[in-house]
């Protein structure tokens, strides 16, 4: 019995251990000049983040565990690339989503996680339901380089901790007036491109306080992400719908993508 | 030149890149979005370019809406049927 506990306890240390060891030679090897050392931490749990996305769902039956620790296995087999996407690699990082493994990859993670989604109450709410878990699974899907996707997954975090605090967030939100003020005579860019800029770093989440260079590398990534997303759930989507189609013995032709 | 490196801790206030640079990106998210490509031409502002890519990062949001609230509904339907998940499973792996 003490052999099991101990080799129990000791296990979430060497963990720790050995992430902490690797982020300590990971950020002496390379600097990241932009992630803030807690998101540069979250990018090293990538693995254990699809735990917590597991986590949310609470159906917390022992099935769920071999998945994921196959999950976590596969990934720890995979070579982590070169770590800078905001320099010279703009290419590479978009033909990496448009490989047919990554989408393959997606698909099945996201098949994993809406089979465990929590149903909730109202019809109605369950479409937002699968849209945050699409999202969550795609930017797990993007290892934690990239600064929209650590952001969607601190905000996933971040909401259900400040749910209470809900309108103390919005009493802390003046940059939004202070946005329509006009630039200093200083700038180099004109206002009408620079309010686009702006609207711009709104929809790429996590990047309104983001250099222009970083923030169009940024939206290079999160738009061939988006599109790979697209195509990713019209193909699950088809699939259901042949599945479903047959299994209610109708004649519809079946429209496989 | 010190103004040649972007550093992005200076990113809220004044920003010292090059217009050179700024083109240059703007020219490679041209490439991106469908519909300037289909134009074929260089004349495209960078204005009309991060307008275009905003309205078209929209069009995927809400594509991606539509699809999550349709997957909804069917997964709601396929719920029962543990079979058709392991078929989906065998298909994808």
């Amino acid at each position: 019995m003490n052999k099991l506990k101990t080799r129990v306890l000791s296990f979430p240390l060497f963990l720790s251990l050995s992430l902490s060891l690797s982020l300590n030679i990971h950020s002496l090897s390379t600097s990241p000049p932009t992630s803030p050392p807690l998101l540069s931490i979250l990018s090293f749990f990538y693995p254990l983040t699809l735990e917590l996305i597991m986590a949310e769902s609470p159906s917390s039956s022992l099935s769920n565990i071999p998945d994921v620790t196959s999950n976590l296995s596969r990934k720890k087999r995979r070579k982590i690339g070169p770590h800078n996407p905001l320099q010279l690699s703009s290419v590479s990082g978009q033909s990496r989503w448009r490989t047919e493994s990554e989408q393959q990859i997606y698909s099945s993670k996201l098949v994993d996680v809406l089979r465990n989604l929590r149903r909730p109450e109202s019809a109605s709410a369950t479409g937002r339901v699968v849209r945050d878990a699409a999202d969550r699974v795609l930017a797990v899907s993007s290892r934690g380089k990239t600064r929209w996707s650590r952001a969607i997954l601190t905000g996933r975090l971040s909401l259900r901790l400040a749910q209470i605090n809900k309108k103390h967030k919005k009493a802390l939100k003046p940059g939004l007036s202070n946005s329509r003020v006009k630039k200093p005579a200083g700038q180099r860019k004109l206002p009408p491109v620079q309010k686009k800029v702006k609207v711009l770093s709104r929809l790429v989440p996590g990047c309104r306080k983001l250099s222009l260079p970083n923030l169009l590398e940024e939206t290079t990534d999160y738009i061939a992400a988006l599109e790979m997303q697209v195509k990713a759930m019209t193909f699950l989507t088809g699939l259901l719908n042949g599945g479903v189609s047959a299994a209610g013995g109708n004649d519809h032709n079946i429209s496989s993508s | 030149m010190s103004s040649r490196r972007s550093r992005s801790r200076q990113s809220s206030g004044v920003s010292r890149i090059s217009d050179d640079q700024i083109a240059d990106l703007v020219s490679k998210l041209q490439q991106l979005i469908p519909e300037i490509r289909s134009r074929r031409s260089d004349k495209v502002s960078s204005s009309k370019v991060l307008q275009e890519t905003c309205n078209y990062i929209r069009s995927l949001h809400r594509e991606v809406d539509d699809l999550s609230d349709r997957l909804s509904e069917l997964l709601e339907s396929t719920d029962s049927d543990s079979a058709q998940a392991a078929i989906i499973r065998s298909l994808l792996m």
